[in-house]
């Protein structure tokens, strides 16, 4: 039986701006999906929190040294809006 | 036009003896592979771009080295493709996505740099299906890739334009990139070797991410030795990766010559029966009463966990994907679509830039790690991934190397899954496993059904164990004799 | 109805590392926008984040110092939200095993000693910079947001209290404290003004004796200590005030004002509390073993509360040795020089938090130059001890020292300072006195005590302050029978 979600919330917290139509779509989509992803929950135990690297190392860090940085001009070249150096982008929702 | 092998057929290793023979130059064989494509590719649709200038550049170069006796290996003046998710400075990289026109990246992946220093040729950059999910590259941003055995059918996914590309002659070896088979399926549905390394060997520097504890870089080629070299030049640790391993790399070519003579070589039960075409079934199984006839012990291996890996899968692939996508938020690169706040602006350039297998998978990954679903759907998908770690365990305490097929069937036509996701999922069985494991698989090319469409077998090996790997994997290249190369339709232009 | 504010403190120290946590970029501050960034640190396709060790020693340098537990094996985990300022959209932050846990923080308030329990610290990324502008010249609404990355990735540590606190004053004395503590460690410059070291508070109220806690409120935007009291106050007494008139209390985030000298709620982000986390696939987790544990132990300076225990063995009392133990380094060594050379610890502390701060602060110098040496402070307190010259006269000897007169016994030399020390002469100058001013003898004879006042003055003038005010006093009452 597929699983039911509230995908309107989903989709706000991952910020997609979605059609009512493409809401219904992809709720069907993903039930059907989960339903079977749900198979892992045949296996017993305890839910395991990590992803274990399969050559488990630990420690991987590097020296406090600094690198040179990007050119400014080859970062802003790629950004939709710019001014003085800075990116420009419409204020959030608190800030309106 | 020839009837014989042509410049574009050759190997890698082929290339480089002409080449060092002075026989040909980098630009000859920049020129075939060029000219390869430019017959192929309203066909195929294989690039996404083709570098000529840069890559003229670079084999001029390559062949001026070479006249001064500065000769940088194996790859030093041969034309190779890019899958279209790895960075390159200054040359369009967008994953397959609308989201991503007409970004240049300014830094150059870490396989990048170690590719052009080892003097290989980067004549452009393929198809994908968008930031590859998928298992057909219909899912790109661009336009479908199309299968040089037949141009109706899929080349497979998501390194389906790398696949193609090798396939076809239009480069001499390609990068791909593998999170549940995207390097071994394509390889599989077009007839050539393509492998995932060890997690960890290859940087993943520069990679644009899907799933970051699964994605590795690999080779897509004409040969396993072909497969071995490239490895061998791009893998190693990387301090700007901190998941790369830093310890002994296993010696790749050893041990290509040495046959399966002694070897226990794992057949997985469980990775057959339904779903499993027939030809496919019967090639495998006949390449695996050859290996035995070549001195190989025949195990029967059951790894349980492998029924619910896909489960599994399509759960932290996804999750971690949600992630590693929010970044694409029309704010400093990429699309934008217009809006009157960040949240507004964000949402509407997000929905229009990703297509719908992103949108769902980004949507599902959402979900799986949302409060309150967490222990049950991601937390649990992890628990299953150990567990398939010690089924791994516990095969390989019997026996050296795992085989089965590459994929259940050969080469779908397109259209055929697009709108079934689980079924297009299901593509994946048989590779799923060894990236949640993290360890080594390749796809050798064995034979063709009935109607041309290849044949691929699947050799997996533990951890690092990349030359066992290849070992087996040569003797199964030997034994199989697959010469036979696609005839592309020419398309009247 | 009695009622007992409960509050916890956030603070977020910026590390002064040469780079950031996840890349090679520089830390620095003032820079032109966007001119300190890379893949890593914009969130570009394809970036990968490699910790700085340096950082990873700093945090446990802060949590042996906290007296925390350091977790054998922790991870980092995403902690995913969409802001503008975050460019991966999601920040690299540790969600259930943070590197340092368990801890506490003494302070001192209102000449108590408290104990404020830490519940951890862990390590994340800062965020980019948004400042919010009007384009056509209007004054409210921001029309536009300008990013800039400069600040993206610098490490942060955030050391979270337990709700230990219980005041506006113990709030503030918290902040300093620990400031203090991270300055002394090094490890950053904590600046407040520069947002080197931020502070947010959690405050609730619940009725006297009750162990149920109330509903917790945080508070945002506090950038000095001054405001941080403020703020806890007002939010402590708007609580209350609700609660009192039969209200409640809405669990939110609320802005301080400094202006206003109120708190307002923040619109709240839509979804901001599902922050998703699971463990960095990008990272592989830390194991910091005890070998790597005492390592940095052992590189510790000193900590202020060892120091405060260190005086006080040496006979300060509690107050004077927090007193001393706040003042800065240099100071401190002078008095520690000066105790080495045999000056009297509870003496040579009030020279230098009483007399020489002061001085120092009227001449806006600099700590680092006082011009003075532990041995010439201990030669002056020696002098006051024996005799020499008087208390007051000190003041003026130091004065002589510090404007490079020359050693104490120069300047008091010079400056005939040298207090009368001779019985004889002493006692032959409170006979004058006395012989010139037989009322006031009168008036003691009738109970008037007090003259002995008037009449030591009179001697302290007669002898142009060279008298030991002390020895004259006692003359003066045992020849006038007293």
């Amino acid at each position: 039986m597929p699983i039911d979600i509230d995908i309107a919330h989903v989709a706000r917290l991952a910020r997609l701006d979605l059609t009512e139509a493409e809401l219904g779509a992809y709720k069907t989509q993903l039930g059907v999906i989960l339903d079977h992803a749900a198979k892992v929950q045949s296996l017993e135990g305890e839910p395991h929190p990590e992803t274990a690297h399969p050559l488990g190392f630990v420690n991987a860090f590097r020296r406090d040294e600094t690198r040179p940085s990007l050119d400014r001009e080859e970062v802003m070249e790629q950004a939709p809006a710019r001014q003085d150096g800075y990116f420009v982008v419409p204020p959030p929702l608190d800030e309106r | 036009m020839s009837t014989g092998p042509q410049l574009h057929d050759l190997t890698i290793v082929g290339a480089g003896e002409r080449l060092r023979s002075g026989d040909v130059t980098s630009v000859d064989l920049l020129e075939a592979a060029l000219d390869r494509a430019h017959r192929t590719e309203a066909q195929l649709h294989a690039f996404l771009t083709l570098d000529r200038e840069g890559a003229g550049a670079a084999s001029q170069a390559a062949d001026a080295d070479l006249a001064i006796g500065r000769d940088r290996g194996p790859l030093h003046g041969i034309p190779m493709a890019l899958k279209d998710n790895m960075c390159t400075r200054g040359l369009e990289t967008t994953a397959s996505s609308q989201i991503l026109a007409g970004y240049r990246p300014p830094y150059d992946a870490t396989v990048v740099t170690r590719l052009r220093d080892a003097g290989a040729v980067i004549i452009g950059k393929t198809n994908l299906d968008e930031f590859a999910m998928g298992s057909s590259t219909e899912n790109s941003g661009y336009g479908s890739s199309y299968n040089p055995w037949d141009i109706t059918r899929v080349p497979g996914g998501s390194s389906g334009g790398s696949a193609a590309a090798v396939a076809a002659g239009s480069a001499f070896g390609a990068l791909g990139s593998d999170t549940g088979g995207s390097i071994r399926q394509p390889a599989s549905l077009s007839g050539i070797v393509g492998l995932k390394p060890t997690y960890g060997t290859v940087s993943r520097y520069g990679l644009i991410a899907f799933a970051s504890s699964l994605d590795q870089i690999g080779p897509l080629s004409k040969s396993v030795t072909d497969a071995a070299l490239t490895l061998g030049a791009i893998w190693g640790h990387d301090p700007l990766d901190a998941t790369s391993y830093s310890g002994a790399y296993p010696d790749l070519t050893a041990d290509l010559d040495k046959g399966v003579s002694g070897m226990r070589i794992g057949v997985v039960s469980e990775l057959a029966g339904e779903g499993y075409e027939a030809a496919v079934e019967s090639a495998v199984q006949e390449m695996v009463g050859d290996l035995a006839g070549a001195g190989a012990e025949i195990v029967e291996v059951s790894l349980p966990t492998f029924e619910i890996a896909l489960s599994a899968y399509y759960l932290i692939a996804p999750a971690e994907a949600s992630a590693n996508l929010a970044r694409f938020d029309g704010i400093r690169y990429g699309h934008r679509a217009p809006g009157a706040s960040t949240e507004a602006m964000m949402a509407r350039t997000r929905a229009e830039g990703f297509g719908p297998e992103v949108t769902r998978r980004i949507l599902l990954g959402t979900y799986a790690l949302s409060a309150g679903y967490y222990d049950a759907f991601y937390g649990q998908a992890q628990r299953v991934r150990a567990a398939i770690q010690d089924d791994f365990a516990r095969a390989y305490r019997r026996v050296d190397a795992l085989v089965s097929p590459t994929s259940p069937t050969v080469a779908f036509k397109a259209g055929d899954r697009v709108d079934d996701p689980l079924a297009m999922y299901l593509s994946d069985i048989c590779t799923i496993p060894s990236n949640l494991s993290g360890h080594p698989a390749i796809s050798v090319p064995i034979g063709v059904d009935d109607q041309s469409l290849p044949i691929g077998f699947q050799v997996m090996a533990p951890a690092l164990g990349e030359q066992v790997m290849f070992r087996v994997a040569a003797e199964v290249e030997r034994l199989a004799a697959f010469t036979a190369r696609p005839v592309i339709a020419e398309v009247a232009s | 109805m009695s009622w007992e504010p409960v509050i916890g403190i956030e603070v977020h120290v910026e590390l002064a590392t040469r780079s950031k946590m996840f890349c090679g970029c520089a830390v620095s501050f003032g820079e032109e926008p966007n001119t300190n960034v890379c893949p890593v640190c914009l969130g570009l396709p394809g970036a990968l984040p490699v910790p700085n060790k340096q950082a990873i020693d700093w945090i446990v340098a802060i949590g042996l110092a906290l007296g925390c537990e350091v977790s054998e094996r922790s991870v980092f985990h995403r902690k995913n939200y969409f802001y503008a300022d975050l460019p991966k959209n999601y920040q690299i932050s540790q969600y259930d095993i943070p590197v340092c846990r368990d801890g506490h923080l003494e302070l001192t308030v209102d000449d108590m000693t408290r104990v404020i329990g830490i519940e951890r610290a862990h390590m994340e990324e800062d965020t980019g910079k948004s400042t919010h502008v009007g384009l056509g010249g209007r004054i409210h609404a921001a029309e536009a947001t300008l990013l800039d990355f400069n600040r993206s990735g610098v490490p942060l540590v955030e050391i979270v209290s337990k709700p230990d606190i219980r005041s506006a004053a113990e709030s503030r004395a918290y902040a300093q404290e620990l400031r203090r503590l991270v300055a002394e460690l090094g490890v950053s410059d904590a600046r407040l003004e520069e947002g080197s070291i931020r502070f947010d508070a959690n405050v609730s109220v619940r009725p006297g004796g009750e162990d149920e806690y109330g509903v917790k409120v945080e508070i945002k935007n506090m950038n000095s200590f001054r405001s941080l009291e403020r703020a806890v106050d007002f939010e402590i007494r708007r609580q209350i005030d609700a609660l009192e008139a039969g209200g409640e209390v809405v669990q939110e985030t609320r802005h301080w004002d400094e202006e206003a000298g109120v708190t307002h709620p923040m619109r709240t982000k839509e979804g901001s509390s599902d922050y998703r986390y699971f463990t960095e696939p990008d990272l592989v987790p830390m194991v910091v073993d005890a070998e790597w544990i005492a390592a940095i132990r052992a590189a510790l300076p000193e900590l202020p509360a060892e120091r405060r225990a260190r005086y006080v063995s040496s006979g300060l009392d509690d107050e004077l040795a927090g007193v001393l133990s706040a003042v800065a380094a240099p100071l401190r060594q002078v008095y520690e020089d000066a105790v080495a050379a045999g000056a009297p610890a509870r003496q040579t502390a009030n020279w230098v938090t009483g007399e020489l701060t002061a001085w120092l602060r009227r001449s806006e110098t600099d700590p680092e130059e006082a011009p003075i040496d532990g041995r010439r402070l201990a030669e002056l307190v020696l002098m006051v001890e024996d005799g020499t010259v008087s208390s007051s006269a000190a003041r003026d000897v130091l004065e002589g020292v510090l404007l490079g007169e020359g050693d104490p016994s120069d300047v008091a030399a010079n400056r005939d300072l040298i207090q009368m020390s001779d019985a004889a002469e002493l006692e032959a100058a409170v006979d004058a006195i006395l012989a010139a001013n037989p009322e006031a003898v009168e008036s003691f004879a009738a109970g008037e005590t007090k003259v002995v006042g008037f009449l030591v003055g009179q001697v302290m003038r007669a002898t142009s302050g060279k008298a030991d005010p002390g020895l004259v006093n006692r003359m003066l009452n045992e020849k006038l029978g007293g």
